[in-house]
């Protein structure tokens, strides 16, 4: 029997970049086939070629043996290929439904939706598949793991034969992880095939049935969970071998430098998103906030840094009351603060790296004098930072825009641990970069901390948090719903306190409307 | 299953009004109980008579008497009404209907308004409810050009411009032909200008303000120029007529809303016929859901096969041939003739109308209506000596839109794609 889906010689080129080299991939009915690389590796632009949003330089693809021209996803779609985009495709003011039955709606008389029955049949695909998804509610209104599952019911609704998921661990606790693996167990033994793209090693070795090890645009490898173990997967992913762990010595904490005591912030549709949140931080120590996406992390860490007005509480630096203290006066009191959208909040793009080294600092000598800036003083402080902090460019003129995400972030830390600190706020500092990028990242924040700064360190990556923190507190729904001391606990017990269970008593307890 | 249940239980959805407009809320409130209270009763003779007439002019098949009360009571009760929901909004505040008590309060002060400019006088109030729907007419047109446009992402501030062209456009062709002839001039020239917004703004990508801007300017200097060498010269090219009012069969019995809705030109009952039709069409139809996904998500929609250019064209064009509709009543259903810069703004209003209206074709109605009786005012109220320069009265219509616009109304949720330009990767 032909496979279901077979890729020969795909190659793509993008301006500079080969993006794919003559990749093949061969995926059989009923099989959960996973496409493992790091960041950039070309996992995404293989699938989006196979979906249509891309057109391929070179190759042929086939689908139950017969060749495949793919020039838009309605091609994808009629053949019986469907995708759930890493960020996930969904209209959140429309409903569940809507959002199923948008661009193959179920219609009377060929223009008038049929609301109904297309709900019915959504309420027959979430039953069948044990998705447990309301048609009728508003995707705005449901928690991520929920929208996930809408997109997999978008594809169903569509009668898709071949998943792609791109990434859909990235967004969920390890809890809701879980579950979605047991959704596709069970759609692959009712003969639907998955591709599943992930450069996390622990869950393609525990899901897939076949693995496909893409580096740099090529296929380095094809295995089995039986033939390979995650450390053998992750060298072949990166191409040398890779530390795994971080090595840290035990903290030595001191004073307490950050105290944040009931602490409430409301986000721009004044939604409360912390809700009375309290906690400190010491001089040596790394306090790491883990949490799903989207828990009031992000409010959180905008208040402690002067960007958000909090509604209500304090928060004190060293005894000092700065709740209402702006960024500038924050940052000058000696704290750092690495933001979660880099290119956002933490760089302007189109200046160079020299300009962006000083973005807090270039109103103080020795960077003006006066109202003049010191370019040359700015170049040789920047030259020094891009040695020191081993960023990748031509030159410390070149425009940040131009450099890959691992040296963009690499300039922020640069710029941000290059001064006297007792505070550093690290939000998300490792999200989307290389393996080799995020070794260097810890290896920084940690020797923050034996330094004598406190360092407060938020992301939704379990591993990192794990890793690096002394102290864990869990934010769940806008509240810390526990703080632990990392030596104490493992990964599931923070990951069931990340989806909301508290030393196994009732989550549904205290609900709240 | 405790972790299932506890990662499925929907967000809670906690709405921290800030205390601020709470306060602010309530102070306006209270603001308009002590206007009604300082500036209508205090300046009012306590023993003054209002009379309200309640048959519009015209139509003599229904007569009603007139409906006659003591002015100064009537204001005590409004600005005692208007301060009760002040103090309550102060006190504890009305949360979610807010809004919804604003526009009953702000409907009391229009009441008191107007019973205190005929005291002692005689004030034709079906009269005044017609007017205020014929001035509605074009701001509600021109919003529901603006829903068409933006509903599918593309922002549209070219309805002025655009209903100015099809005002002349129609006036010039109406001469020339006869007034269908005129109409549908009109509407293909919105459509046209339309067009080149649309081949700016999505193929081109440039910013939607400029492009818009731009036909604003390019409208106003074609139409001054058409009308000063040729329509004000030649009085045969600039005097289309007007399409004759008639009556809607039934509709028009309906005791008191019959002679003030049903008795209109096609203008009116195209009004109505589109509002229903637009509704209809954005919120139960498939035309509708994909017009609306490509204004909140087009990569979303791009994705699930659907043509988001293909989508944004059509859109943008049909809004514009609405705005031609719209612009062709400023000289086919009211004046028969063109004057420069007729349209005076109404295309700009009915771009508040649709923000006022939350994008929705019977909110923009709604908000029409009000910015419509801010204009009736103007014109009425210099009639009833009403001791208001008349200079301040015709701003009323600009001064409720800015008002509007300021937020009072609190936040409105615009198409999340609204003015953005899609890029195919």
């Amino acid at each position: 029997m032909a496979p279901v889906l077979e890729l020969r010689g795909i190659t793509k080129r993008f301006p500079g970049v080969l993006a794919n080299d003559h990749i093949n991939l061969t995926l059989d009915k009923g099989q959960i086939h996973a496409l493992l690389g790091e960041n950039g590796a070309g996992k995404t632009t293989l699938m989006n070629i196979l979906y249509g949003l891309y057109q391929p330089d070179e190759g042929e693809i086939f689908v139950k043996g017969e060749k495949l021209q793919v020039h838009s996803p309605t091609d994808a779609i009629t053949a019986g290929i469907g995708m759930v985009h890493q960020h996930f495709m969904l209209i959140p003011v429309f409903t569940v439904t809507e959002n199923v039955m948008l661009g193959d709606e179920t219609t009377v008389a060929g223009e008038v939706l049929d609301r109904k029955a297309a709900a019915e049949k959504i309420r027959h695909i979430s039953e069948t598949f044990h998705l447990q998804v309301d048609p009728d509610a508003f995707v705005a209104d449901l928690p991520v793991g929920v929208q996930q599952r809408v997109e997999i019911i978008k594809l169903l609704y569509r009668e898709a034969d071949i998943l792609i998921l791109d990434e859909p661990t990235a967004v969920l606790t390890p809890q809701e992880a879980d579950e979605l693996f047991g959704i596709l167990e069970g759609l692959t033994e009712k003969g639907k095939s998955i591709i599943f793209i992930s450069h996390k090693l622990r869950e393609v070795a525990k899901i897939a049935d076949q693995i496909t090890v893409i580096r740099l645009g090529k296929v380095v490898g094809s295995t089995t969970p039986k033939n390979a173990d995650e450390n053998k997967l992750a060298s072949m992913m990166v191409g040398r071998d890779v530390l795994l762990r971080v090595d840290k010595k035990p903290a030595k904490p001191g004073k307490t430098i950050l105290e944040v005591k009931d602490l409430k912030v409301t986000d721009e549709r004044h939604h409360l998103t912390v809700d009375g949140v309290s906690f400190e931080v010491k001089a040596g120590e790394i306090l790491g906030v883990a949490g799903v996406q989207g828990n009031g992390q992000t409010e959180l860490v905008e208040a402690v840094t002067g960007l958000r007005q909090p509604f209500s509480g304090t928060i004190t630096f060293e005894g000092k009351d700065i709740t209402e203290f702006g960024p500038r006066a924050i940052t000058e009191l000696g704290s750092a603060h690495i933001p979660e959208d880099r290119q956002r909040d933490g760089l302007v793009l189109s200046y160079p790296i020299a300009d962006n080294m000083v973005l807090n600092t270039y109103y103080q000598k020795p960077f003006a004098k006066g109202v003049l800036l010191q370019e040359k003083t700015i170049l040789e402080t920047a030259n020094q930072l891009v040695k020191d902090f081993d960023v990748r460019t031509p030159s410390a003129m070149t425009h940040v825009g131009n450099l890959s995400g691992g040296n963009q972030q690499k300039v922020i830390v640069a710029r941000e641990l290059s001064r006297p600190l007792k505070l550093v706020v690290a939000s998300q500092p490792t999200r989307g970069l290389d393996v080799g990028s995020i070794e260097y990242i810890h290896k920084q924040l940690i020797d923050r901390r034996d330094k004598g700064a406190a360092v407060l360190l938020v992301s939704s990556e379990l591993d990192e948090i794990m890793q690096l923190s002394d102290r864990i507190a869990v934010m769940f729904r806008g509240r810390i719903i526990d703080i632990v001391e990392a030596k104490d606990v493992d990964k599931r017990q923070v990951g069931l306190l990340m989806a909301g269970v508290r030393g196994e008593k009732k989550a549904d307890g205290k609900k709240r409307k | 299953m405790a972790t299932s249940t506890a990662t499925t239980v929907i967000k809670p959805t906690v709405e921290y009004t800030s205390t601020t407009r709470r306060f602010v809320m309530g102070g306006i409130f209270l603001a308009l109980a002590a206007v009604i209270w300082l500036f209508f009763v205090r300046t009012t003779d306590p023993g003054a008579i209002t009379t309200f007439g309640l048959n519009p002019g015209g139509s003599t098949q229904f007569e009603y008497p007139d409906w006659v009360f003591n002015s100064v009571n009537m204001l005590n009760i409004l600005a005692g009404l208007a301060a009760l929901a002040g103090g309550y909004q102060v006190a504890r505040g009305f949360g979610k209907r807010t809004n919804l008590v604003l526009s009953l309060v702000a409907g009391a002060f229009i009441f008191g308004f107007l019973t205190w400019a005929a005291a002692d006088q005689s004030l034709n109030l079906a009269g005044l409810l017609r007017s205020t729907l014929q001035r509605a007419v074009p701001i509600t047109l021109g919003a529901l050009s603006g829903i068409l446009c933006e509903r599918a992402g593309v922002v549209n501030i070219a309805i002025e411009g655009m209903m100015l062209t099809a005002a002349m456009v129609s006036a010039l062709v109406g001469s020339l032909t006869n007034l269908w002839g005129g109409l549908i001039a009109g509407i293909l020239a919105g459509g046209l200008l339309a067009l080149i917004h649309a081949i700016l703004s999505i193929k081109y990508k440039t910013d939607q303000i400029v492009s818009g801007t731009v036909i604003n300017i390019f409208s106003i200097g074609i139409t001054s120029f058409i009308s000063a060498k040729f329509l004000q010269k030649y009085e045969e090219l600039n005097s289309s007529g007007t399409f004759p009012q008639f009556e809607i069969p039934l509709l028009s019995k309906i005791p008191f809303i019959g002679p003030i809705a049903f008795d209109h030109n096609i203008f009116m009952y195209g009004m109505f016929l589109f509002l229903i039709v637009l509704h209809f069409g954005l919120f139960f139809t498939r035309w509708g859901l994909r017009l609306r996904s490509v204004g909140e998500h087009p990569k979303a929609a791009d994705t699930l096969g659907i043509n988001v250019f293909r989508t944004r064209y059509m859109a943008v064009i049909l809004g514009g041939m609405m705005a031609g509709f719209g612009g062709a009543y400023f000289t086919l259903g009211s004046v028969g003739r063109f004057d420069e810069v007729m349209t005076a703004g109404r295309g700009f209003i009915g771009l508040a109308a649709m923000i006022f209206g939350n994008w929705r074709p019977f909110g923009a109605f709604g908000a029409g209506l009000l910015f419509g009786f801010a204009d009736m005012l103007a014109s009425k109220l210099a009639i009833l000596g009403v001791q208001i320069p008349s200079e301040f009265l015709l701003m009323a219509p600009y001064i409720a839109t800015m008002i509007v616009l300021a937020g009072v109304v609190g936040r409105s949720q615009a198409p999340a794609a609204d003015g953005k330009p899609y890029e195919k990767e």
